[in-house]
């Protein structure tokens, strides 16, 4: 286990090393001189010069490069030009509210889709595999923000239930908070739990037909306990890993999400940043979604060793 | 011996599988399978409506009318009136050609980029190989939107940059899916026999194997599509996509989300215009798949 941990380790020193390259090169795409675009409207020659010697602009692009990296290693992300705090912090203050979102988005995932993925493969071919199969379809193929603007319009204009928007810590007021995000967490689950349906009904077919299953039917087990104690342990395994996989990609949905509902999370923090030109901004969210998103891989990958007796020798 | 009973419509089956073209079987598999052939049918409504938007539109999708501000539907408008009283289903007619023109040329870009990069990394191998695999790693590692939303910042905001983005961020799923299907159709008999017989590598590349990789890139190039125009509505919603006063429909529904106590049309339709095509290429890309997987015949 350890040998492979240290493998998968090294295995992700170039991907860290290009995603450096790939983010501190977005900065080489803005049209024009970069420390203009930076001063915005404040034209002032010195102020455009104190930016290009505190960015380095006037040095060669990797000398430019390296100080960026060595900066990012020291924890180090650059400076808001609009908050005029250090990138780092405003991502710290921000990243446990989407990790909230994420977190209930993930439970509500897992729940419904996982759920439906079993009843689909022991149902197959009735009503309930067939429902099961349109509940996928339409989580893959609805864009999850104008599920949120729909919800928002059911449960909120019409209904009066929840909130349309606003976000409370669940340090200050648990009820609140789950209140204010139940309806963003549904809405960036929705797709997710559509994807794990698919890959749990996949699984658990598999191993309904495998030997083991027919031999534990044989012996005489009841059908409930061949199902659960036999079928889903091993058909969640690849699930779980995909799940762990997935939680990544929750990132980027929500993004979406709490542009919609005015959650102060990560995604609203680098949409403000975009449409204030704070580029320092756009480039420390960016990093740490996909170091985030790396880590999350090497989990995925480890929990799938771990959990899979055959690869652990 | 026993007679073994001939069944004649069988033979004659078989026989006709036995000439029948893999592209004719993947056909006539598909056309049996009714949520693709519904797809299909939806799809080139779509198409339809974005070609002939000029000519079905009963007004101009821009034209501004202030005494028609947020009107419900009616017969006059069908779909109702947005927030400066543009007609909605106008919109919503000249706004699919953004949509399908993105998830069109947003794929096309990833395709022409990826499936070449896929080919030598995959039948090259070596340092070319380990460098672009490693290059495809890192840009897989950023979430799809994320690198969409930052490349489209910098870029600046147009459809034209959303697209480019798109294409972009597309690129690494084809190239890490062409280098796939190479590395496993490049050790198949038929592609030993085409080097045998001294085909140069590019020939070999290029009229052996990609052929014979078309089917998954089919299917791939199907569901990027419909990716494609959700990440198209998702920019274009944020406001880094189309601009106004061009109609899309993801700005449409920015613009709906401030009405949607008053106005809630503004935001019903362009949404289930976006839905129904996205799940129309879903439908499609899901009945190809059936149908050129060689483990269904």
């Amino acid at each position: 286990m350890l040998t492979f941990l240290a493998k998968r380790l090294l295995q992700l020193i170039p991907t860290v090393f290009f995603v450096s390259v790939l983010i501190f090169s977005l900065q080489q795409l803005l049209p024009g001189d970069p420390a203009l675009i930076m001063a915005g409207e404040d034209r002032d020659p010195e102020v455009i010069e104190q930016i290009r010697k505190q960015y380095r602009l006037d040095q060669p692009i990797p000398v430019q490069y390296a100080y960026w990296m060595k900066g990012v290693l020291t924890g180090d992300l650059g400076e808001s030009m609009r908050f005029k705090q250090p990138v780092l912090d405003l991502v710290l203050q921000k990243f446990p509210v989407t990790m909230q979102l994420a977190v209930m988005a993930f439970i509500i995932a897992i729940s419904i889709g996982i759920t439906a993925g079993i009843v689909s493969a022991v149902l197959k071919d009735t009503v309930w595999d067939y429902a099961a199969n349109v509940f996928a379809l339409w989580g893959l193929s609805t864009p999850n923000f104008w599920l949120g603007i729909m919800l928002i319009f059911l449960f909120s204009v019409q209904l009066g239930w929840l909130p349309p928007s606003g976000y409370v810590p669940l340090t200050e007021d648990w009820k609140q908070s789950l209140l204010t995000t139940i309806m963003p967490a549904f809405v960036l689950g929705n797709a997710l739990a559509a994807v794990l349906m698919r890959h749990t009904r996949s699984a658990m077919l598999q191993a309904l037909n495998s030997d083991y299953v027919r031999t534990a039917r044989a012996k005489g087990l009841l059908e409930r306990s061949v199902i659960l104690k036999h079928a889903m342990r091993n058909a969640l395994i690849p699930v779980i890993t995909i799940g762990a996989l997935d939680l990544g990609t929750l990132l980027s949905g929500a993004v979406l999400t709490e542009q919609i509902f005015t959650i102060p999370g990560f995604g609203k923090l680098i949409i403000d940043a975009v449409f204030n030109r704070d580029y320092a901004v756009v480039q420390g969210v960016v990093l740490i979604t996909a170091t985030t998103y790396i880590m999350l891989n090497l989990l995925a990958d480890v929990l799938y060793v771990l959990v899979n007796p055959r690869l652990r020798a | 011996m026993a007679d073994v009973p001939y069944d004649n419509a069988l033979i004659a089956k078989r026989a006709d599988e036995t000439v029948e073209s893999p592209a004719r079987r993947a056909l006539r598999r598909l056309w049996r399978r009714k949520g693709a052939v519904v797809g299909l049918v939806v799809v080139a409504l779509f198409v339809a409506i974005a070609i002939f938007a000029p000519l079905i539109s009963p007004y101009d999708p821009a034209a501004q009318s202030w005494t028609a501000v947020r009107k419900a539907p009616s017969w006059a408008h069908w779909l109702g009136t947005d927030d400066v009283g543009r007609d909605v289903l106008a919109r919503v007619i000249f706004g699919a050609r953004a949509s399908l023109l993105a998830g069109v040329i947003s794929v096309s870009i990833a395709l022409a980029v990826g499936v070449p990069l896929g080919l030598i990394s995959g039948y090259l191998g070596g340092w070319i190989d380990a460098l672009l695999s490693r290059i495809t790693d890192a840009m897989l590692a950023i979430p799809f939107l994320i690198l969409a939303i930052a490349l489209a910042a910098f870029l600046g905001p147009s459809l034209g940059n959303a697209m480019i983005a798109i294409g972009v961020t597309t690129t690494p799923i084809f190239v890490r899916l062409t280098r796939g299907q190479v590395m496993a159709v490049k050790v198949e008999d038929y592609i030993e026999a085409a080097r045998a017989i001294g085909n140069p590598r590019w020939r070999i590349a290029l009229f052996h194997i990609l052929p014979n990789i078309m089917p998954a890139l089919l299917v791939q190039a199907t569901l990027s599509i419909a990716a494609a125009i959700i990440a198209e509505a998702a920019l274009s919603f944020l406001g880094l996509g189309q601009q106004p006063p061009a109609p899309s429909w993801g700005s449409m529904l920015n613009s709906a989300q401030r009405f949607l106590t008053q106005a809630p049309w503004m935001a019903i339709w362009p949404g289930l215009a976006i839905f129904l095509t996205v799940l129309s290429f879903n439908l499609v890309g899901d009945g190809l798949r059936d149908a050129l997987d060689p483990k269904e015949r």
